[in-house]
């Protein structure tokens, strides 16, 4: 009959177009850096991130998925110029990453200006949680001044009257700095910032703080440049001289070659590998078993990044055009995080806990642990700058 | 008038602009918003190397600072943009003069030397551009300065307005192309070019060539700073990066590879080269290694470049 | 004073390590009229290399020595296939050869090294604090660097002005076509003296690989300092290079050191240390325009120039 082969064709296209549908995918572009002195960290969020796709089954939000990563070099232009490519070229729908408070600023405009959903692992720039907030943006870090004010704290509880601060001269550095100020009492020694990222010798701002004899030492010098600090801080003498205070300097990245000079050094963190909640231990466990090392700070925020993405996913069952009811999702922060239960503020940042953080020897290993909990519930203390409710 | 017959050179010239007045087309209907970015640049990068083809090609100046013009004429956009001043009729004016007095300091110094000697000391000016950028601590520093909104003329001129955009460019570069053709038939042209070739002769017939150098010194300058404006424009974003020696390596590359001497040479050295790193970063993140050896090979068996090769298929 | 000392070692630290760069930039320059831009290219190259045989044989020295023979190697190796095809030729032909080959390292590198950067861990007995006088502790690594660096330029003083190939350097410098009129084979010359600056340049790399890990691109940055060192100390002179790098090494340190305090009074330490290290920056670019302007041969120019 001449019908049958007309309707079977038609039904045909009907049923490769609703599995055409179906099989659409949700596209994520992952901006990191992945080559010079702190691919490590890079390669530590990418591990995080697709071990939490493991777990997600591959699939997020039920939608299969695409990760495009792309290596910002360190650098606030290239980090901009692939997030547009990303945009613009390869039509994400989701941008993730970022490590340096730099790269992200530079990288705003083009992600706002496309209504993109950018979630930031580990950049925490005290504009974006004030006048440069975004609907579009959230962040599964904090924001830079929380974790050194939360240091600042725990340096008052330890009566230390007198601190000389050290940083990298670029966004982040500013910020810790100024976070650090913000809550400790005593009086600043000194406030040295170096070149940012190329100055890893530190000779002559270390000789300053030993002429200026303070109580303590605070600095914040994330990736190589906190392996190089460590070392040289020991080699000049100053270790067990000045007692030394941190923030981002020791991680799990940069714990194997700092060794026997992190010991003794506390750093506050807002997760810590030991955090005794379920998520967390199976991330943890999973990681090491996959890649044969310990997880550090960043790759949890970015295991948490891909989870907070998932949840915004399976609130509008799959609408990826539906970005106001994603945006509604992921300001309830339902989803389980591995630094236990948080808020989001209207700043979309996380109003969360920080805890100290020490190193310990633990047989030929060294280890970070949690030794107590210096904040609870803290949040930025811009979110008043930012205009969103 | 007896008409000339239609040199290989030219062909290939006047099918490249062709292709590149369609282009907005074919990416408007394609949906193609990539490709219209990424040749907005290789037109503005054409812009910059046009200018360094002025001074490099035909006035045998090699200036190793040359970006520091991008850099500058980027800043005054960006500098201006942060202080509230929006308006195109205030930011381009001042970026062009700017750029313009920097070639003239710069250039009155630099050019009291010759050889290796001018070579270093462009390179020092374009440092000092680097340096001093990067100490703008008010507007960005080294992590740079984003620009919320590009310059504004009002009326009818959109400058967000991306195939708008792509053929203010394209006007540009072809007004700097034909400029540079223009000044260098000139009478102008002929001096520079004879006091390139033999100095002493020129001065002793009683050219002036120092002021001549340096005239042709600041055009340059300004034509660059003028591209510097569109960049910032098209970036919406200017770092201290934009300034550093490698990126002046980088246009002369361009300048090169085009072919000195020729016109539409740094067009096509600009098309050729950031086409080439477009088409081979997709085949392998490695790319670069091709094109080191190939910047050897070019220097050592084909000096002349495009213009060149296609010079020597027409002769032969 | 204690503390000013402290500051002038690192300086001298700085200085040296800039010199051994220059040495042989300006050697190349002098002799065979040569800019090397591929000459951060050697230097990078010293480095990996000392990342990975340091780590093969699991002693530093080991490592360290080898790489300086693996260095050796390729510059030779970059002499014998690229340089003699440049001799004679224009200087811009020159930087744009060696551009071409600055692009070209540092893509090999990132292909058989990957491109994260590579660190190199110094060994107990160096990365430790040295009792220099009563209470003055010093690193023990960067005095290495100073002993290293100060017996290099002696050796190279020797070799320059105490044996017969050093008398062929110096003849080469003065008047190159007399040289090769006289009998000498230039060719061998050329290619032993871009050797010698090749593995000077490694040694730097070597050197510094402890503390600013082995990453592509890393000679950018200090090659163009070195150009800098060797414009102002005058092109062909190696004593020339030693007065300026030293120069530049102790005003970086000590302005670095010193004028952020003066600045921070009035603009704020964060500003300061921006502004700082790029006046120190500018103002040696400033010296080097000054001495091209003034004085072009250098303020030590090699003898016959």
């Amino acid at each position: 009959m001449r019908g049958t082969p007309l309707a079977a064709a038609a039904l045909a296209a009907f049923l490769a177009a609703a599995a055409q549908a179906q099989t659409k995918s949700v596209k994520i572009g992952f901006v990191s850096t992945f080559s010079g002195p702190t691919a490590v960290i890079g390669n530590d969020m990418r591990n995080s991130f697709e071990l939490a796709l493991d777990h997600l089954g591959r699939k997020i939000g039920g939608m299969p998925v695409q990760v495009i990563y792309e290596d910002d070099q360190q650098k606030p232009e290239v980090g901009r110029q692939k997030t547009q490519k990303l945009i613009e070229s390869d039509k994400v729908d989701f941008l993730v990453g970022y490590i340096w408070s730099n790269v992200l600023l530079a990288s705003l405009k083009p992600a706002v200006d496309s209504k993109t959903f950018l979630i930031t692992a580990n950049a925490g720039p005290s504009q974006l949680a004030g006048e440069l907030c975004s609907p579009y943006v959230f962040s599964t870090s904090w924001q830079n001044d929380q974790t050194p004010a939360a240091m600042g704290v725990y340096m008052n509880q330890r009566g230390v009257k007198s601190a000389f601060l050290m940083g990298p001269n670029y966004a982040a550095g500013k910020d810790m700095l100024a976070g650090l100020k913000s809550t400790f009492k005593g009086r600043i020694a000194g406030e040295e910032y170096t070149k940012w990222p190329d100055q890893l010798d530190f000779s002559a701002e270390l000789t300053k703080a030993r002429a200026a004899k303070p109580d303590a030492v605070f600095v914040f010098y994330p990736g190589a440049a906190g392996v190089q600090f460590l070392n040289q801080y020991g080699q000049m003498g100053l270790r067990g001289q000045i007692p030394l205070y941190t923030a981002f300097t020791i991680d799990e990245t940069t714990l194997p070659r700092q060794k026997e000079l992190a010991l003794g050094v506390p750093g506050a963190q807002q997760w810590v590998n030991d955090l005794p909640n379920a998520e967390n231990k199976k991330y943890v466990a999973d990681y090491k078993s996959k890649y044969k090392m310990a997880p550090s700070f960043y790759g949890a925020q970015t295991y948490d990044a891909a989870n907070l993405i998932d949840a915004a996913l399976t609130a509008v069952k799959g609408d990826i055009a539906d970005k106001e009811g994603m945006r509604r999702a992921m300001e309830r922060a339902e989803f389980k995080s591995v630094r236990g239960a948080f808020k989001y503020g209207n700043n979309h940042m996380p109003i969360q806990n920080f805890y100290l953080q020490d190193v310990v020897k633990q047989g030929d290993d060294y280890v970070l642990i949690t030794k107590a909990t210096i904040v609870e519930n803290s949040q930025d203390r811009f979110h008043d700058r930012c205009p969103m409710r | 008038m007896k008409l000339r017959p239609l040199s290989l050179g030219n062909a290939v010239a006047a099918a490249l602009i062709a292709f590149l007045l369609l282009l907005p087309i074919y990416c408007g209907f394609a949906g193609d918003v990539f490709l219209l970015t990424l040749f907005t640049r290789i037109l503005i990068l054409a812009l910059a190397a046009t200018s360094l083809n002025l001074i490099m090609g035909f006035g045998g100046m090699p200036s190793f600072g040359h970006a520091a013009f991008l850099g500058i004429g980027g800043y005054a956009v960006g500098i201006l943009a942060a202080e509230g001043i929006v308006s195109g009729f205030v930011q381009w004016p001042v970026a062009v003069g700017v750029s313009a007095l920097f070639a003239f300091v710069a250039g009155a110094l630099a050019l009291r030397t010759r050889g290796v000697h001018f070579i270093m000391i462009t390179l020092a000016f374009g440092q000092m551009a680097y340096y001093v950028a990067s100490s703008l601590a008010g507007y960005g520093g080294d992590d740079g300065l984003t620009i919320d909104r590009r310059s504004q003329f009002g009326g009818g001129l959109d400058l967000s307005n991306r195939a708008g955009f792509y053929y203010l460019c394209l006007a540009l570069l072809l007004g700097g192309v034909y400029l540079v053709h223009r000044l260098v038939n000139s009478r102008f042209g002929w001096v520079l070019r004879g006091a390139r070739s033999n100095e002493r002769r020129m001065r002793s017939i009683g050219f002036p060539t120092y002021r001549y150098r340096l005239t042709c010194f600041v055009i340059a300058g300004a034509m660059c700073g003028l591209a510097g404006v569109l960049l910032a424009n098209f970036s919406e974003f200017i770092s201290p990066a934009a300034m550093y020696w490698t990126r002046s390596g980088d246009l002369i590359v361009m300048v090169v590879l085009g072919g000195m001497g020729s016109a539409l040479g740094p067009v096509m050295g600009a098309v050729a080269l950031l086409v080439l790193e477009e088409m081979l970063s997709g085949v392998t993140e490695h790319w670069q290694i091709i094109l080191g050896p190939l910047l050897v090979a070019v220097v050592l068996y084909a000096r002349g470049g495009i213009a060149g090769i296609l010079e020597t298929f027409e002769r032969g | 004073m204690l503390i000013f000392t402290e500051q002038c070692l690192n300086g001298l630290q700085f200085g040296l390590l800039l010199f051994l760069l220059a040495a042989g930039l300006t050697l190349i320059f002098g002799i065979m009229d040569l800019v090397n831009l591929a000459h951060g290219s050697l230097y990078m190259m010293g480095a990996y290399f000392a990342a990975s045989l340091s780590a093969l044989t699991g002693s530093l020295l080991l490592g360290a020595a080898l790489a300086l023979a693996a260095t050796l190697l390729v510059g030779i190796a970059i002499e014998v296939v690229v340089m003699r095809r440049l001799y004679g030729r224009d200087h811009l032909d020159h930087l744009l050869a060696t551009f071409g080959l600055i692009l070209f390292f540092n893509e090999l590198v990132r292909l058989l090294w990957g491109p994260a950067a590579l660190s190199v861990p110094l060994p107990d007995w160096l990365n430790r604090p040295i009792e220099i006088l009563p209470g003055f502790f010093y690193s023990a690594y960067r005095l290495s660097i100073i002993v290293v660096s100060l017996a290099t330029a002696l050796l190279l003083y020797l070799l320059v002005m105490r044996t017969r190939i050093g008398m062929l350097i110096r003849a080469g410098a003065t008047n190159r076509e007399m040289l090769g009129a006289l009998g000498v084979n230039v060719r061998l010359l050329f290619t032993f003296v871009f050797g010698v600056g090749a593995a000077l340049a490694g040694l730097a790399g070597v050197m510094q690989a402890p503390t600013l890990t082995a990453f592509t691109g890393m000679g950018e940055n200090i090659l163009i300092l070195a150009f800098v060192v060797i414009v102002i100390g005058g092109i062909g002179s190696i004593r020339g290079a030693l007065m300026a790098s030293l120069f530049i090494g102790l005003a970086d340190t000590l302005g670095r050191a010193y004028l952020p305090d003066v600045l921070a009074h009035m603009l704020g330490p964060a500003a300061a240390a921006t502004v700082v290290p790029a006046l120190s920056s500018m103002l040696v670019y400033l010296l080097m325009a000054m001495v091209l302007l003034l004085r072009p041969r250098g303020l030590f120019p090699a003898a016959g120039q």
